[in-house]
């Protein structure tokens, strides 16, 4: 009886914790979303509602008419983030490849080296990347935000936990029977097998590499290669100051794509989190 | 035995070649990078857009010095840790709790999907955005967090909140905590799930009870997962720049900035003093390398540990089959 009782206020606390911190992790975005639809004037007056307005296109004329340009931030952090995904994604797997399936002399060595750097942020030693950049005049050039990507040791380190125990030797080995080259038993065979390990991993570098403020900040000084993180800390400055309809708007429209596709992979973005592979 | 030796020589050189991309890409985009920094640590390189440098002649370690007495330097780390312990216990903390929760057998929490959908979101939004959203709510003279005060009574004039030190860090150590307890939460969810279930019922027998079971059994068993939590969180937390830089870019009075943005305010404003910045980037680099090498010795264990137990499962079987 009195364990019955405990149970159901621990429940009752549960719940209500729980709520209170989902709330909160919607209201700053709810905020956003509905001032971003309101004019400054509205705002100033009142600053928290949860009934939008009707100035949403005139606060796009005043974003858009200054510095602010979401369309080429959007573009250029899509080329880079694909491109990045896509070589770390498919460089990964071939590095963890030739760890699961050949033996060679220092296999074992380059593996470890590889867990010894995987912590190691590109972010110390950015002085050292940014002069060899600048020296070769590719400061503005996106492929300098993606090649990097080539080079992904936490990645590599995910792909070969993940192909150890599920790459059936048996079926390489028939293959090479059949006359395949390996590079092809790699592109045919093993990737397909490796799917599932794939898509978590390119959604985490996907998200990374559009979030990533540091390096296009250091990198990226014609407003045309801006991306979008680099476009969003324009409206810091001075030239938004009172602007603050605009500037919400702004936010709101960095935030729901990024929304949008989580709320559409949230599933696979959770099962990822739990393998562990992931952390900032 | 001897057909296993050929197979060793023929297919050997693709284990070279599939590594190739990997390397080359390393070491120019990874290591060389690292190496210039470093050397430049030792240089007279400054000024907008100079590539040209010579060693310094007087004294080779004077950067390095410079640094270490420099006082936003020494702020700037005392910055760093503090934001970072601020933000990790209260993280910690709640995601243990809520992962308590959430594998309670007894209390059986439904709507757990929602929740770590909903709790989690935060992590996945660009830090930029998220720094300037909140700059935005505690905007002054009417920002959302004045609005509210002033509604509950609690002021009768909008206050510069972020004009406050303590403020100010607040905020960052907020924001910092409600991305990540999320994120932790479910990494320990996942290592509690990973708990042998027959320790959480020998437990119930013998009449724990909940605060017992998680202190006695739950905590002890995820110790290593903790530890690597710990240890990731404050290589990140050493990290820390999107925030701060767009918050109050440090401020007020250089109360929120982190070694980061130190480093990114010598080299890339003010005089470009890309070797002091490479200098300060040098002493971090060795901090950083200290640490990773903690989680490489704890995941090295692990995956020791994960091969002992194969092979003990192995000699098992084999002497079952026998």
């Amino acid at each position: 009886m009195l364990k019955t009782k405990e149970n159901t206020a621990l429940k009752v606390v549960i719940y209500v914790v729980c709520i209170f911190l989902a709330i909160l992790s919607i209201l700053p975005f709810w905020i956003m979303i509905v001032n971003a639809t309101r004019s400054t004037t509205e705002i100033q007056q009142q600053a928290v509602t949860l009934i939008p307005s009707s100035y949403m296109m005139n606060n796009l004329k005043i974003l858009t008419g200054k510095s602010f340009d979401p369309i080429t931030g959007f573009l250029n952090s899509l080329t880079v983030s694909i491109g990045a995904t896509a070589l770390a994604v498919y460089f990964s797997s071939l590095t963890a490849y030739a760890q699961v399936a050949y033996n060679w002399r220092f296999k074992k060595q380059f593996f470890s080296f590889i867990m010894a750097i995987m912590m190691i942020p590109a972010q110390v030693t950015m002085i050292g990347f940014y002069q060899m950049v600048y020296k070769v005049g590719l400061t503005n050039n996106l492929s300098m935000l993606i090649l990097p990507a080539i080079a992904s040791p936490s990645m590599v380190f995910f792909m070969r936990q993940y192909l150890q125990p599920t790459l059936p030797m048996s079926i390489v080995e028939s293959a090479r029977i059949d006359g395949a080259k390996e590079f092809m038993i790699f592109n045919r065979i093993v990737l397909p097998i490796m799917k599932p390990a794939i898509a978590t991993q390119a959604i985490f570098s996907f998200v990374a590499s559009w979030n990533n403020l540091f390096t296009p900040l250091i990198l990226l000084t014609n407003s045309d290669k801006y991306t979008m993180p680099v476009m969003v800390s324009l409206l810091r400055g001075d030239i938004y100051k009172t602007e603050f309809g605009s500037i919400y708007l702004g936010l709101t429209l960095t935030v729901l794509p990024l929304i949008i596709v989580y709320l559409l992979l949230s599933k696979y973005i959770i099962a990822g989190v739990a393998l562990g592979g992931v952390k900032g | 035995m001897k057909q296993k030796k050929v197979g060793y020589d023929r297919y050997a050189k693709y284990g070279y070649i599939f590594s190739a991309p990997f390397v080359i890409a390393f070491l120019t985009f990874s290591l060389y990078p690292t190496i210039y920094t470093a050397v430049i640590g030792f240089t007279d390189l400054k000024g907008i857009g100079s590539t040209g440098f010579n060693f310094l002649t007087d004294d080779l370690l004077k950067n390095f010095k410079t640094i270490l007495s420099n006082p936003s330097f020494i702020q700037s780390f005392k910055n760093t840790i503090l934001l970072w312990v601020c933000n990790f216990i209260p993280q910690i903390i709640l995601a243990l709790l809520l992962a308590a929760w959430f594998t309670d057998r007894r209390s059986h929490v439904k709507g757990q999907g929602l929740f770590k959908v909903l709790l989690y979101m935060p992590n996945i939004i660009t830090a930029a955005t998220i720094a300037i959203l909140f700059n935005a709510l505690f905007g002054y003279p009417m920002g959302p967090v004045n609005d509210i005060l002033m509604r509950l009574g609690i002021t009768d004039a909008p206050i510069n909140l972020m004009l406050n030190k303590n403020v100010a860090r607040g905020v960052i150590i907020f924001i910092q905590t409600w991305m990540w307890y999320g994120s932790t939460m479910i990494v320990l969810i996942s290592g509690i799930l990973g708990i042998n279930p027959e320790i959480f019922e020998s437990a119930d027998v013998d009449g724990a009870g909940r605060v017992q079971t998680f202190f006695l059994i739950t905590l002890p068993n995820i110790k290593t997962i903790l530890t690597f939590t710990l240890v990731t969180s404050l290589i990140g937390g050493l990290n820390m720049f999107d925030i701060p830089k767009l918050l109050q870019n440090g401020g007020p009075d250089n109360s929120t900035l982190t070694t980061s943005l130190f480093i990114y305010n010598q080299a890339f404003s003010g005089s470009y003093l890309y070797n002091r910045a490479a200098a300060a980037s040098m002493i971090m680099f060795v901090i950083i390398a200290i640490l990773a090498g903690i989680t490489f010795r704890l995941m090295r264990d692990d995956d020791e540990k994960e091969a002992i137990k194969e092979k003990k499962r192995l000699r098992k079987l084999q002497k079952e089959g026998k």
